[in-house]
């Protein structure tokens, strides 16, 4: 039996390597405790909307990118983020929103997408997979129809489950 | 960034596309609630969302080009219809759903013809919007495509409507292929689309649509302009002032 091989994507291994070779570690930890809004099992670093950390003597730039356009969860987690690291290490907080790169769903790390599965959110298809069915959250089942592009937010489509007859949120691939 | 020459352009450039996405999405919202079924509501309500991001990317970059300390809101809110120079098409009422989904498939081909050159530009931030926004647009132009297939190649009623709005709405996509002087002045410099030169995809694109939806190409022989020069229709006043009341009646309104 082989040992399986892990493709990252590549934004995601350069995100992954500028967290690991930070200096202001602790700061990209304490910004695990900031979620999403609108999914709040997923911290900004799972869903891969937290781009970079980079402290200044006693000022701090947090990048983020937003998912999309109009998301208007944007607003919310800066607020958050100024928050957080400005009372807990006394930093004066930027928050820069980058549009370059692009967020893609690539982003959103192995375990956001097992916690998207545990919320009931089935997560994005990896991109060029062959199997084209997504898989019903909640009793893992292939047999499921897709009912609309779009869902409860622009990140999502809808569909339902043909064997437990649930329907579930699909956070869509882009 | 280029930014010496054609500051001035490059702002008027900006502010027009912000133009472009801000009375689209605004007239889509309209259908918040009145959509033929929940997911299609949702569907509308997310499509207008993503033009209201579009929107403030592009009056947020504009009003830093102009950096008369005006910001996205004061661009939005404080601009009369004859200030306001987006594409006709865009402002035309949403009119039944055949009508709002032969538009959007009009805007959405377009969008992504247009925002695959804008990638290009040598503007970084323009260059930037595009790559965030493209993606978009190609989601929002699956679904406007099977729209239309649906409903052209539906049931008799399904075809007549939404021939009628594509006759109806055809004479309004000629200006979206005539830049202005200033739109040619940054093409030139590698910064602005010639939307010119998108003008043989975006049709081969539409007639491949229409063919698959068994509707006919409509007639060439009517055309509308004016939306780029700031000449609307009558649509325009009555959606802006919607729109503007509340920072017109109380200026600096915050929620």
């Amino acid at each position: 039996m082989g040992a399986d091989i892990i493709l990252v994507p590549e934004l995601l291994a350069s995100r992954r390597s500028r967290r690991n070779n930070s200096e202001c570690a602790e700061l990209w930890s304490a910004l695990d405790s900031v979620t999403d809004p609108e999914i709040p099992v997923l911290s900004i670093w799972d869903l891969g909307i937290l781009h970079n950390v980079e402290l200044d003597g006693s000022q701090v730039v947090v990048t983020i990118t937003p998912t999309y356009s109009g998301c208007p969860a944007m607003d919310e987690i800066s607020r958050e983020i100024k928050n957080l690291l400005s009372s807990n290490f006394e930093l004066d907080v930027i928050v820069r929103v980058s549009l370059s790169p692009a967020w893609s769903t690539d982003l959103i790390s192995l375990e956001g997408k097992q916690k998207l599965r545990e919320y009931g959110i089935a997560p994005p298809l990896e991109r060029g997979a062959t199997e084209r069915s997504i898989a019903c959250p909640q009793c893992n089942s292939q047999d499921t129809e897709y009912i609309s592009e779009f869902a409860s937010t622009a990140c999502k489509a809808l569909y339902k489950c043909r064997s437990c007859g649930e329907p579930f949120d699909y956070f869509k691939c882009i | 960034m280029t930014k010496n020459s054609g500051n001035e352009h490059l702002f008027r450039y900006v502010l027009a596309l912000g133009d472009d996405a801000m009375v689209l999405g605004q007239g889509l919202s309209d259908w918040c609630s009145r959509g033929p079924y929940l997911e299609e509501d949702l569907a509308l309500a997310n499509v207008a969302l993503d033009y209201l991001g579009r929107a403030r990317m592009f009056y947020d970059y504009a009003a830093q080009l102009e950096g008369k300390g005006r910001n996205e809101d004061d661009l939005a809110f404080f601009r009369d219809s004859r200030e306001y120079r987006n594409y006709l098409l865009h402002e035309l009422p949403h009119g039944d759903f055949a009508y709002t989904m032969a538009r959007q498939l009009m805007v959405d081909i377009y969008s992504v013809e247009y925002l695959t050159a804008l990638i290009k530009s040598s503007d970084e931030t323009l260059s930037a919007i595009a790559q965030r926004t493209l993606k978009e647009s190609q989601y929002h132009l699956r679904r406007s495509r099977t729209w239309v297939v649906r409903l052209g190649d539906g049931t008799e009623e399904s075809h007549r409507r939404i021939q009628t709005a594509f006759d109806e709405l055809w004479g309004y996509t000629h200006e979206l292929f005539e830049p202005d002087e200033g739109e040619k002045t940054l093409a030139a410099e590698g910064i602005a689309v010639d939307c010119s030169t998108i003008k043989d995809a975006w049709d081969r694109a539409v007639n491949g649509v229409l063919a698959e939806a068994t509707l006919t190409r409509p007639d060439e022989d009517w055309a509308v302009r004016g939306g780029r020069k700031g000449i609307h229709t009558e649509s325009l006043g009555p959606m802006l002032a919607e729109m503007q009341y509340m920072q017109r009646a109380y200026p600096g309104l915050e929620w």
